[in-house]
């Protein structure tokens, strides 16, 4: 038996311990936002932040997830991801969508940590995420004017 | 709309309680329910006709008979009806419209479907006309209430007035009455110069909730109960099961069966991870007798045999033979090969089945022709056409992928629910390995270019031949593997165009931009060759041959303009060009590249000029221009799937399929054409050019011509 929160909830697990965090988010807690894409750790559309930090839920067996802390695009909050929310809509950065939640859930972290990135610091922080639609110009357009939405 | 009142609507969708009151008093055609999952709102929606629904509210839904993934159908079909509507871009919604190969045809295909770039393009004027019927009726429905003379009513941002008499009211009060008023015979569409929104960078329909997680797509469709399945697919395409041992496989906690179906074993799981988990655990052995047992060089260096025997004709013009025979003039020869590319949409093919009571199935998924899915599951599961509903979703991407004559993948997810016995709901989904290993992929090609150039350095002569599969599995010539070499735009004498159409067990498929992925490559790379040879500026040299192609020359002059073409680039680094048709949108870009840190090509910076006619919403528009370029790009660079030494699919991933990423990703500046011409597409267009062009910027930085992709295996070979 596993115990996590998620999304400020304590949330309990038991089934077979080597599930990945991904599916125990999808299929178990029937939050949908955190999507698939590759399930090795190359694609980002499953990021979640773990204990704060972005991870890819894809490879994390929910085992060491245990007493951890779990926020998934549906629970996301804080003045980074209000900021980061409103840039993405206001250049209207999605075109599929698929991969935006993991976009998104990765460059709130980014702008937890670097409050102002420079273009480097986001290719370092955002490489991880596939865009098949290839938004990625507006992402680093939306990234840099929710970093300017907050100072002041 | 929280995740919970998604599924809560879902579940009242299922149940077959009304989701929409106003179904009640709707035409006969619309008894069907529209798509549930996404039909937002808690008010009745009263149906103006087959494409408009108004709510009490006041929203506006359009019913959008194309498929939302990812090149704004929604919003460019929305602002058609809004304009005509005089509505408020505020109170605009889109749904998915239900399946109906007539009502909901695409007007350039005859049926039902998306693609070929053809969204706004062939519903311009439908819906137009559906936004101004509703607009006349709801006029007349005012007239009526208020007893006014409908001539002297006025709509304005979704507000109806009647001036003398201070009387206004929003659209939602009228709606019921307008829907049974009679619809005009020929509504009257405004003339272009009175649009307000058309032509303006109206926010998209979709954004809000595909930023906060709550846009649902048919990986997300979870009802109670819920079975997943997934198949184990051979690594040869032809191969079919021989036998299997499902041993380990059914010890997996949670794996409920295994059953084989004809694409290969099928296991059906409680959750996702049982399902891979046992699938992982099964062994099967496969019989090869019909399979694909040559590796992709092996196929390469039997495409360029056929470059000596005699084709089938594409285009002809002159007498190419006499030309390259006369005296006095330089040939120059050139040999291309082109990779399979799979189209690797986000979202890897999925599928949801639900029975109802009635014993009729509702399936979910990303149908780009729903009709054609409709049919082909409706026959595996022995049902009648009408007691089975596909319901579009959004779908994570497809450029191309989800367009299958058959239903190929639809008919592997149907034979896996039929194989269950149908009792509980399943979802089908594909891993990305089975995407990328799945076949139907952007076919090889093989281009032999041949050009005679004269002492005066005129481009007198053309020759291509080009060889690769007939993605219409046609045995005569096949528009889409030649289109835009076929009809090449630049004026040489002497032309002539040849193609061969080689069978494949590999199945083929249009991938975005289809014949242009590699027409305009090989076009738009050997052009420019030619002058460099003689020592032509590649955009004075294309515009001189381009005379009579104004709108050719339109966006390549933009371009060059937007690039100061011909004006300073930094050090260590060359400039390329390149200007393709294609779906009747003219693309011209010119890119600037260095060699990077890895060798390999690093495009700093991409300009961009398009001409798609009248431009409906310029913010699609440049959205499209730079995923297509992002799009073209990274196939370009990176990609290629490749059959090895006994025809066994050597890619299964983004590790070894590699995808472009931000840090690859250029700087993108789009200009649009002012234009009156009826509008065309632009989710494909922005493909072709950019693989040349940078292929021009690299062979004038590096002196290497670009012969085979993807660009990164001539670098690291
Ligand atoms: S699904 Fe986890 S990184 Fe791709
Ligand atoms: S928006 Fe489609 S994959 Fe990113």
């Amino acid at each position: 038996m596993v115990t996590f929160t998620l999304n400020g909830q304590e949330r309990t697990f038991d089934g077979d311990p080597d599930t990945p965090l991904l599916w125990v988010i999808r299929d178990f807690e029937k939050l949908t936002g955190t999507k698939y894409g590759c399930g090795i750790a190359q694609c980002g559309a499953c990021t979640v932040h773990l204990d704060g930090m972005p991870h890819r839920s894809c490879i994390l067996p929910i085992s060491v997830v245990e007493g951890s802390e779990v926020i998934t695009i549906e629970g996301v909050s804080g003045k980074e991801a209000e900021a980061i929310k409103t840039a993405w809509a206001g250049l209207d950065v999605p075109q599929c969508g698929y991969c935006q939640s993991g976009q998104i859930m990765s460059a709130v972290a980014l702008l937890q940590m670097v409050p102002k990135p420079t273009d480097a610091d986001i290719d370092g922080a955002m490489t991880g995420n596939i865009c098949r639609c290839a938004t990625y110009h507006r992402i680093r357009a939306a990234i840099h004017n929710a970093a300017n939405s907050m100072e002041g | 709309m929280t995740l919970h009142d998604i599924a809560a609507t879902r579940r009242g969708f299922l149940a077959g309680s009304g989701l929409l009151i106003g179904v009640a008093i709707a035409p006969k055609f619309l008894a069907a329910a529209p798509t549930g999952v996404q039909a937002g709102g808690d008010s009745a929606l009263t149906p103006m006709n087959a494409f408009v629904k108004i709510g009490t509210d006041d929203t506006v839904t359009v019913l959008s008979k194309h498929i939302e993934f990812g090149q704004g159908p929604f919003t460019g079909l929305a602002t058609l009806v809004a304009e005509e509507l005089d509505a408020d871009w505020g109170q605009m919604r889109a749904v998915h419209s239900p399946t109906d190969n007539k009502i909901y045809a695409n007007l350039l295909f005859g049926l039902q479907g998306t693609g070929g770039s053809s969204s706004i393009a062939n519903a311009y004027e439908q819906m137009r006309k559906a936004g101004a019927t509703a607009r006349a009726m709801l006029v007349a429905a005012a007239a009526d209430d208020w007893k006014v003379p409908a001539s002297e009513i006025t709509v304005e941002k979704g507000r109806i007035r009647h001036a003398a008499s201070n009387r206004e009211s929003g659209f939602g009060a009228f709606a019921e009455k307008a829907a049974l008023q009679t619809p005009p015979a020929e509504p009257k569409l405004k003339d272009p110069k009175d649009f307000v929104l058309i032509g303006t960078d109206l926010p998209k329909l979709d954004t809000l909730g595909k930023t906060n997680g709550s846009a649902i797509f048919t990986l997300d469709i979870t009802p109670d109960n819920l079975l997943i399945a997934v198949v184990a697919h051979p690594e040869h395409f032809g191969a079919t099961v021989k036998s299997f041992d499902d041993t380990e496989a059914r010890k997996v906690q949670g794996v409920v069966d295994v059953k084989q179906v004809p694409q290969g074993v099928a296991v059906y799981a409680e959750n996702t991870f049982a399902a891979l988990k046992g699938r992982d655990a099964l062994s099967v052995e496969w019989d090869l007798s019909k399979a694909e047992t040559r590796s992709s060089e092996e196929l390469s260096a039997d495409y360029v045999k056929l470059f000596r025997e005699k084709g089938l004709e594409a285009a002809g013009k002159g007498n190419v033979e006499e030309a390259f025979n006369a005296s006095g003039l330089q040939t120059v020869e050139a040999e291309i090969v082109f990779p399979f590319l799979a189209h690797a949409p986000m979202e890897p093919l999925d599928a949801v089945f639900i029975k109802a009571d009635d014993g009729s199935v509702d399936i979910y998924n990303g149908a780009q022709f729903p009709g054609m899915d409709q049919a082909t599951t409706a026959q595996i599961l022995g049902l009648d056409e009408s007691k089975v509903r596909v319901n579009t979703q959004l779908a994570g991407g497809s450029f191309g992928r989800r367009a299958q004559f058959g239903s190929p993948y639809m008919q592997e997810a149907a034979s896996v629910y039929a194989a269950s016995d149908r009792s509980r709901p399943l979802k089908h989904m594909w891993t990305r390995e089975d995407d990328i290993r799945g076949g139907f992929y952007r076919p090889m090609y093989a281009h032999r270019m041949r050009g005679a150039i004269n002492a005066d350095g005129e481009i007198m002569a053309w020759e291509q031949v080009i060889v690769g599969q007939s993605i219409m599995g046609k045995a005569d010539l096949d528009q889409t593997s030649v289109e835009g070499a076929s009809n090449l735009p630049y004026a040489i004498p002497n032309l002539k165009v040849t193609s061969h159409n080689v069978p494949l067990a590999v199945p083929p498929l249009w991938w975005r931009s289809v014949g242009h992925t590699h027409t305009g490559f090989a076009v738009e790379t050997f052009v420019d060759e030619l002058f460099e040879k003689i020592g032509r500026d590649p955009v004075e040299g294309r515009l001189a041959l381009l005379k009579e192609e104004p709108r050719h020359a339109g966006v390549l002059r933009k371009a060059a303009e937007m690039a100061n073409w011909g004006g300073h680039v930094p050090e260590g680094r060359a400039r390329g060009v390149a200007v393709v048709e294609s779906f009747s949108t003219y693309v011209g870009q010119v890119v600037e590249v260095s060699v990077g840190t890895d060798g390999a090509p690093h495009v700093h910076k991409v300009w961009c000029a398009v001409d798609c006619g009248m431009a409906v919403n310029p913010n699609v528009i440049k959205a499209q221009m730079e995923g297509g370029i992002g799009y073209g790009l990274g196939a370009v660079l990176f990609d290629a799937v490749t059959l090895g030494k006994g025809g066994k699919i050597i890619q299964s991933n983004f590790h070894d399929y590699r995808s472009i990423r931000i840090n690859e990703m250029p700087d993108v500046e789009v200009e649009i054409i002012k234009s009156t011409e009826k509008p065309t597409g632009v989710g494909e267009p922005g493909v072709p050019p950019v693989g040349p062009a940078v292929a021009n910027a690299w062979r004038r930085l590096t002196g290497a011509p670009v012969r085979k992709l993807p660009i990164v295996n001539i670098v690291s070979a």
